[in-house]
This record gives structure tokens, sequence and C-alpha cells, in this order.
């Protein structure tokens, strides 16, 4: 198995604000980043194909197509965007790491046709990311994007 | 899908490596430089690895503030500007090697209330790094 790994970087702006909780507990969870105007990053993102290479071409997938498929998935929707605004599968959502990471891998799953998507990584900022798989990847026993009210964050 | 959510830490110290149950030779012969009896530093980078559902509230696996503080508590303050083998009373027995050294962080976090600690990983130079995930089939 090959594991091929194409980077990407894109800048956008989000605000964090949940509009279940009052302002002081939206300034208490959140600190900075429920600064009313939004602030941003330069976001990377790190997409990882696993795959055997095809002996006709020795690629896993053409770079080309994936650089087209993160182009057409990511960066179009994604790049110079507010995301809280201009990204309809974020409504709703606090669009932390952790739910762009995963609203990247649903866009990207299903046109990745060769290979499968191993990996999405994404860095908010070099110290701060966050690593999607899927069930059959992953290394550990997370089990997924889902609300558990006994867990608690900070509040 | 499965997520896990990594933050970089930074600390600076200082160790020499010595095996008691080596000789002056093999000690020498073993670990080169870094048996100067007077130690030597490093700016070591670690990254720590939590996984857990992402609560619908925040959108967040754990708060960055409670691991901030978690991690700072437990490893950064501890550890920072310090002679590891004096001072981190783990190391009076055990040499600090990176490998070690990631270990002692892990099980210092393995506690974490908010999220599972998934791994450990520890950069001593930036062309070395040492990662541990506990042992399997263990508690954590």
């Amino acid at each position: 198995m090959i594991y091929l790994t194409r980077k990407i970087e894109f800048s956008a702006s989000h605000l964090y604000h949940n509009p279940a909780f009052s302002a002081e507990e939206n300034r208490r969870v959140f600190g900075k980043c429920n600064n009313p105007h939004g602030h941003g990053h330069n976001y990377v993102l790190e997409v990882t194909v696993a795959g055997e290479p095809d002996p006709a071409t020795g690629m896993v997938l053409d770079l080309k197509e994936l650089k087209d498929i993160l182009q057409r998935e990511v960066t179009d929707s994604m790049d110079h965007r507010f995301l809280n605004y201009e990204v309809p599968e974020l409504a709703g959502q606090i669009p932390t790491c952790e739910n762009i990471a995963a609203v990247i891998w649903r866009f990207l799953e299903p046109k990745i046709t060769r290979g499968n998507l191993h990996r999405v990584r994404l860095y908010e900022t070099p110290d701060l990311f966050v690593d999607c798989y899927g069930e059959s990847n992953g290394t550990g026993t997370a089990p997924g994007v889902r609300g558990d009210e006994s867990r608690g964050v900070s509040r | 899908m499965k997520i896990h959510l990594t933050r970089r830490y930074r600390f600076a110290a200082s160790h020499r490596l010595h095996s008691a149950q080596l000789d002056e030779e093999e000690n020498k012969r073993v670990y080169g430089k870094c048996n100067n009896p007077y130690g030597h530093g490093h700016n070591y980078v670690v990254e720590v690895a939590v996984s857990g559902p992402v609560d619908p509230a925040t959108g967040m696996i754990a708060n960055l503030s409670d691991l901030d503080a978690f991690v700072d508590r437990e490893v950064i303050e501890p550890f920072d500007h310090t002679y590891l083998n004096e001072q981190i009373s783990e190391f009076s027995e055990r040499v600090p090697t990176t490998e070690n050294i990631c270990i002692e962080i892990f099980n210092r976090l393995r506690e974490f209330p908010n999220a599972k600690l998934e791994r450990v990983r520890v950069e001593e130079t930036s062309l070395n790094s040492f990662e541990y995930m506990g042992e399997p089939g263990s508690n954590r």
C-alpha cells in the first residue's frame, strides 16, 4: 500500500458563537475566537490517499486529478471566505478545526475514485491540527462526530 | 469518521545520557557526546494528540484552553528550563533519552479528563522525533 499526500493552503475567516449560550458563556468558552467581527487563518490542508500504484502508469492516482478535486471541492468553496456565512455545510455548526476537517472529509471522500481517502489533516496554525480518518483507517477509537451530553467542554 | 486533535508545545531543558548499568567506557561508547558529564540541552517540541466526540455545542473535541492548562501544569511547567536528570524524579534512575521522555510525558497526560490521549510525539531536534501511543491493551 502506498500513501500519497497532497498539500494545499487556503485563507479564511471564522468566529465561534453558539446562539444557545449567553453572551458571557460564549466569551468564557470561546475566548478571543468569539470576537463578533471574526478573525482569520492560513489553513494548510494535507490530503492522503492510500492505494496500489497502477502498473501501467506507476501512479496511485493522477496528481493532476487530485489537484483538480482539491481546487473544486475545497479552494473554491473555502478560500477567502467567511466560513460561518459562506460554506452552507458549516451552517449551524461552530467552524472549529474539527468541524471544518470533517466537512472537507465529506467533500472529498466520494470524489476520490482511485485509491481510498486515508486521512485529512487540517492545520489551523503550525501548532494546531486535526486528523480525520475513515472508520477502517484510524489508529484510535474515537466514535466520530456526534453529540454526547456527558462530554462537557470547559463549561 | 475518527478525529484526532493535535497541539504542539515547547520546552527547553538539559540532560545527560549516562546509565548506571554501564561502566565509564561503555557509557562513552554508547552515548558519545551525550555522555558529557556537564550535560547539554535541547529545544524540545511536544505534540499531544487527543480524540473523542465533537461536542455539537462547541464544535470541539476538547477546549484548547483546558488542554493547554493541563499540559502546562503536568509537563511544561515542571520540565521547562530544568536539568531533567536532577530535577525530574522519574529520571533519577531512568536515562532521559527522548524515548523515555516521550513515555514519561504520555504517562503524565493520560489522565486528561476531557478527551482520550492518543499519542505523544517528542522532537528532540528538528531531525529526531519519537512517538508513543501507550501499550496495546493497557487501560488508558
